[in-house]
């Protein structure tokens, strides 16, 4: 597996920063994986924008660990640089009762429809996004589809009447 | 669609049109030059172009719950029908996040045949011209391009087994070796490639109407598009050298000798002209792979994963045994969580994945370049004619199978 000694590198200069900010690390199959605090992940992205070169938010994708779980849900921003090509992964955990996590769109435009892609499909609220409504799902829909409680085939079929 | 009605006339509220000149008009789902079923809603003063708001979703088949119900071998005919121009990126995108959960090692010849495949997304880029220069007013390259993704459609046939469908890739390797007489049929492609590729520079890339109609259109910045997050040609015509296949190598790309095309003019003409060029370069990787194919296995070494050869289950009672489990049960994927990320013909495409150590994975997630290079179609038609924006829709190259999911 490859080696991620280059990426512990920015775990270090952000717990330099601010020792807060990384609650846990996980060091995976070649990838870092840094599980932030949900109030300051934009604060995490701006300082990794600006001082670490990570100019690109390559995805960023929600998942549910199931209804049993606590927290149940996490968010996934895959950061890319487009200078020293490097990838990182923060993670947030939220809970079901408080699934809400600021917006990053200030810092990249494109989180735009991915926060709400997650938003449609996980029911993920980020405060302040500009335009958080449905994308892929009608308007009117009901549920959050990709819930692990909503069932595959959907509750009743649905119609555009 | 209240939601979007509620915000659409708090929007048109909000210009200014006092001479009330502005008109909302709807393009799509069933445009044709919409490349599927996508919907713009369009705020026009005149022929200009007020404000633009892409509707998708009416192709929206819920891909990435049916993965969660689906075995991992099961879900590689899923990915086919995504970006459905290029199935074998996303195959590939899709077993690799795959094999890094395992760790497994592919042989050498599988990652060359790989790669050799992969190639063959020439057929998207075809498909992209053809229509990119039917939406512009030139109808016979349509048919030009479509004979030559013919071509290529019949080796993938010969190879897989499917045209549109192939599923080719597997997880540990290859469905099966190339065909008897694959490489002279390759061969005999890339003979007759460069004659097609001198009529497209004749049709299309010296066509003056063609240049005008793309030439400072459709404007995107080099910090504006890395802001947007777009990938592939879309991001090398504003001036970005990014290539995942130099910079984040796979496959054993770091191998091959070719060269990134990147143009800096930042409109519709750059991003055709890096495609055009990327077209030369898929023929250098496919020369180069026609050389490296040696003989050797096509499949790892793990018989839990990979199905065993008929053969062998004929003669060995423990691959029947493997066979069945892997078949009827599934196989086991550690805990973990991926994101692999490959160069597909529209740009980055990203595979997340996530297991919780059973035979189905617990979130996969496709971070599609389409979805993402469509996003930043506002940014680029706001302010120019409404003949224009097929144009640049043309140029981002979009597939609607793969933004929806």
């Amino acid at each position: 597996m490859s080696n991620t000694n280059d990426l512990q590198e920015f775990v270090e200069k952000l717990k330099a920063h601010n020792a807060d900010w990384v609650s846990e690390v996980v060091d995976a199959l070649g990838e870092i994986t840094i599980i932030v605090p949900a109030e300051s992940v934009v604060d995490i992205c701006a300082f990794l924008k600006a001082e670490h070169g990570f100019d690109m938010l390559a995805d960023l994708c929600g998942c549910d660990r199931g209804p049993e779980e606590d927290p149940r849900f996490e968010v996934n921003y895959h950061l890319f640089s487009t200078t020293h090509y490097k990838r990182l992964r923060l993670k947030v955990l939220l809970t079901e009762d408080n699934p809400n996590v600021k917006t990053v769109t200030g810092l990249w435009k494109t989180a735009n429809w991915h926060e709400r892609e997650t938003y449609d499909l996980l029911g993920i609220i980020f405060d302040e996004h500009p335009d958080l409504r449905r994308i892929l799902l009608p308007s009117d829909f009901d549920g959050h589809a990709l819930r692990k409680d909503y069932p595959l085939r959907g509750y009743e079929p649905y119609s555009l009447t | 669609m209240s939601v979007a009605l509620e915000n659409k006339t708090d929007q048109i509220a909000a210009l200014d049109d006092s001479l009330e000149s502005q008109m909302t008009i709807s393009m799509g789902p069933q445009h044709p030059s919409t490349h599927g079923v996508l919907r713009l809603e369009l705020i026009l003063d005149g022929e200009l172009v007020i404000k633009t708001t892409p509707d998708i979703g009416y192709l929206h088949t819920g891909m990435e719950k049916l993965f969660e119900y689906k075995k991992y071998q099961q879900g590689i005919v899923i990915t086919d029908r995504m970006d459905y121009l290029n199935p074998l990126g996303n195959n590939l995108a899709y077993v690799m996040a795959a094999e890094k959960l395992l760790e497994i090692e592919i042989p050498e010849r599988a990652q060359v045949i790989r790669v050799l495949m992969c190639r063959f997304r020439i057929a998207s880029h075809m498909v992209w011209l053809g229509t990119h220069a039917l939406d512009i007013g030139a109808m016979s390259v349509f048919f030009f391009c479509f004979r030559q993704r013919e071509k290529i459609l019949n080796l993938i046939e010969a190879a897989s087994g499917g045209r549109m469908t192939p599923s080719y890739f597997r997880i540990g390797g290859l469905m099966m070796d190339l065909p008897a007489g694959f490489d002279r049929r390759v061969k005999q492609f890339l003979h007759d490639f460069p004659a097609a590729m001198a009529q497209f520079e004749v049709l299309v890339t010296g066509n003056t109407i063609f240049q005008s109609r793309t030439k400072e259109v459709g404007y995107i910045g080099k910090e504006e598009a890395i802001n947007w997050g777009l990938t592939g040609p879309c991001l090398r015509g504003s001036g970005v050298e990014l290539d995942l296949r130099i910079h984040n190598p796979y496959t054993g790309y770091e191998k091959y000798d070719f060269d990134i095309p990147v143009e800096t003019s930042c409109d519709v003409w750059a991003r055709f002209k890096v495609r055009m060029r990327e077209l030369y370069e898929s023929e250098k990787i496919v020369k180069q792979a026609l050389e490296r194919l040696k003989p050797g296995p096509t499949k790892a070494d793990a018989p839990k994963v990979v199905l065993p050869d008929r053969d062998d289950m004929r003669k060995h009672m423990d691959s029947l045994i493997h066979h069945f489990l892997i078949v009827a049960e599934g196989f086991n994927v550690p805990e973990g969580e991926v994101y692999h990320a490959i160069e597909a013909s529209k740009g980055e495409l990203g595979v997340y994945m996530k297991s919780n150590g059973g035979p189905k994975p617990e979130r996969v997630h496709f971070r599609g370049p389409s979805f993402v290079n469509l996003s930043a179609l506002p940014d680029m038609v706001e302010g120019e004619l409404i003949a224009d924006v097929v144009a640049v829709i043309g140029s981002l190259d979009i597939v609607l199978g793969e933004i929806d999911r």
